[in-house]
């Protein structure tokens, strides 16, 4: 059943959940971008395809504290300090993001289970925002993903005049019963019509025609020598943009920090792309950019699929296109390594 | 509070013992505060030993599961984390976290055969823990053979364990070698691969080994040549960690992860993976 807010009580809707939990909504991020902010009433809701960074910050930040040791002489004493999470709520992610906690979930909910992101995941509720204007970085389709039909607890679609709403989960009814009173029941025509309109930008975008069957799974030996890797890689700096704005790239770094009052231990986003993620004592199996650049796309298009079922570690959302200083990205990555129709 | 179990965060330990092993290998005996052993463990497996504020770090366990009272690591100094370790003391206190990886299939391929270890330099580490294993259940297996090599005489890894020991126990041959003549040393001289071919092994056997990339590479070599197969022998890797449980990316190679996968690998398994180790 689908309910509609309109669209000038957007304020009353954002104010109405931020009065029960703490709610982000993608707001300005003052350089031309977007970026999700705690909401309050001064928060301006920014209407854009995506946030400059993905979402996963929301579960897996780009730093967090693990725990804290205090030393003395030979001792140590170790503080678990551990928070269980409260509930929040995220609105507009994109059916792309959304798909992406599902490929983290996979890595990070597999036993043994990461209990700090298993905390957030369970408090964290997601409004999810199918997409009205697709840009022509975006290839969800790719991926089997709709970005007419988001998933999330709530799927939403906006049009010019009004918020459509669709509870999936308990958490979505939940957070529907919040805002009842500045909903009502409505007919789906305008969300249908949307779709529609949407379908037809897909079929034109430019990466409507990658594909996918030269990836996924058992297919390390032949990629992994292609000589393509060669060229590919050739004007990558190393600087780990991609990795930073990637929604599914989740490998990370533990590093202590001295405060002068303790030691905390804490986790941090790391990249495969960077010289010394691999370095040892006795060397470096990595050697070279070309190595550590083939390990990125290789893990997203055949190593994660390899372990999860064929399910690709990439949900098309088109950020590493826009970001990458050299202009080179996935969709090149797979385009020269035999994936366009 | 959360209160849901967490493989990152580690228990306390205490070096109860430090014994110099080679001029950069020294052997630390660790346990809880109040005595005990930290953790079970099978052979092979590795723990995470940290010193907070200098960092964390995977080792391999080096004592063997059948011993219940305490862990021992052989840790040689080369980096931050093992140069801090090798100017601590007994009474140390360390972290401690664990067991990670598959081990040595000590009770199911290894049972009733006759066994072929083969270590260089600090590459006897993770298989002492195999080794006494295996003389700890010594009617288990068949004949066990040991080629340890070292740079010198000096560098040999448990050299009095091994002499006072291994070398007294019936059915297990010790072959020690060293990389240069040396005044004193009446034993053989030479590289591990050739040795391995000049002591003309059965093929039959089951090999382990261990050792620096490039002896694990030769030996390997030398071993096809001598006519055994990659099914037939299993070695155990080393590569960066973090998390120890497959999630931090850091030991990926193709669609394996060392810390979990591994870090014990059949050689064919091996040969299965992109060349990234």
């Amino acid at each position: 059943m689908i309910r509609k807010c309109s669209l000038t009580k957007l304020n009353d809707f954002f104010a109405a959940i931020a009065g029960d939990k703490t709610l982000y909504i993608p707001a300005s991020d003052g350089a031309g971008g977007a970026v999700y902010k705690k909401w309050d009433s001064n928060t301006q809701y920014l209407d854009v395809l995506n946030t400059v960074k993905s979402p996963k910050d929301f579960f897996f930040p780009h730093t967090e504290d693990l725990m804290e040791f205090k030393v003395k002489g030979k001792n140590i004493e170790l503080l678990d300090i551990r928070q269980e999470s409260e509930d929040f709520v995220v609105f507009g992610v994109r059916p792309c993001d959304v798909k992406s906690f599902d490929i983290l979930d996979r890595v990070f909910l597999s036993e043994p289970v990461d209990s700090y992101y298993a905390s957030r995941r369970e408090h964290g509720i997601i409004i999810s925002l199918a997409c009205s204007k697709p840009s022509e970085t975006c290839f969800c389709t790719t991926f089997d993903i709709d970005p007419t039909e988001p998933e999330g607890d709530i799927s939403a679609w906006k049009t010019d005049d009004a918020l459509y709403l669709r509870a999936n989960t308990e958490k979505g009814e939940a957070l529907m019963a919040l805002v009842e009173h500045l909903t009502e029941e409505c007919d789906d025509a305008p969300v249908v019509a949307q779709k529609q309109n949407v379908k037809k930008i897909l079929d034109k975008l430019p990466l409507a025609g990658l594909k996918l069957d030269v990836f996924g799974k058992g297919k390390t030996e032949e990629l992994f020598d292609d000589p393509a890797w060669d060229t590919l890689s050739e004007a990558c700096l190393g600087c780990g943009t991609c990795t930073f704005v990637c929604p599914t790239c989740q490998c990370y770094d533990i590093k202590d920090f001295d405060t002068g009052n303790g030691v905390i231990r804490y986790r941090c986003w790391d990249s495969c792309m960077f010289s010394e993620f691999t370095k040892m004592a006795h060397g470096n199996p990595r050697l070279t950019q070309k190595e550590r650049f083939r390990q990125r796309f290789m893990h997203k298009l055949v190593y994660y699929p390899d372990n999860n079922d064929g399910l690709f570690s990439c949900v098309g959302c088109g950020r590493c296109l826009a970001k990458c200083p050299v202009s080179m990205n996935i969709a090149k990555v797979m385009k020269k390594l035999g994936g366009e129709k | 509070m959360n209160n849901r179990p967490e493989t990152l965060i580690p228990v306390i330990g205490v070096i109860t013992d430090v014994r110099i092993d080679t001029p950069d290998v020294k052997t630390f005996r660790v346990v809880t505060p109040d005595g005990k052993k930290a953790f079970d463990h099978k052979p092979g497996q590795c723990a995470m030993l940290s010193i907070p504020g200098v960092g964390e770090a995977m080792f391999s366990i080096t004592s063997s599961p059948t011993n219940t009272e305490f862990m021992e690591f052989s840790i040689k100094k080369c980096g931050c984390v093992t140069d801090w370790l090798h100017q601590a003391e007994v009474g140390q206190q360390l972290t401690i976290r664990g067991p990670y990886g598959r081990p040595f299939p000590v009770d199911d391929e290894f049972a009733g055969k006759d066994l072929l270890f083969i270590a260089g330099g600090i590459g006897l580490a993770p298989l002492r823990s195999v080794i006494n294993y295996c003389r700890h259940y010594r009617d288990r297996y068949g004949e066990i053979d040991i080629v340890y090599g070292s740079r010198s005489s000096a560098d040999l890894v448990d050299y009095q364990e091994i002499i006072e020991e291994w070398t007294k126990d019936t059915g297990v041959r010790v072959h020690l070698t060293i990389d240069n003549p040396e005044e004193g040393w009446d034993g053989h001289v030479g590289f591990v691969p050739s040795y391995v071919k000049e002591l003309s092994f059965e093929t039959n056997k089951t090999a382990i080994i261990c050792g620096p990339p490039i002896m694990i590479k030769f030996t390997l070599d030398a071993m096809i040549e001598m006519g055994f197969a990659k099914e037939q022998v299993y070695t155990t890797m080393e590569l960066r960690m973090k998390c120890g449980v497959g999630k931090c990316g850091r030991c990926n190679i193709g669609s394996k992860y060392v810390c979990k996968d591994g870090p014990v690998f059949r050689c064919d398994e091996l040969s299965e993976l992109p060349d990234e180790y």
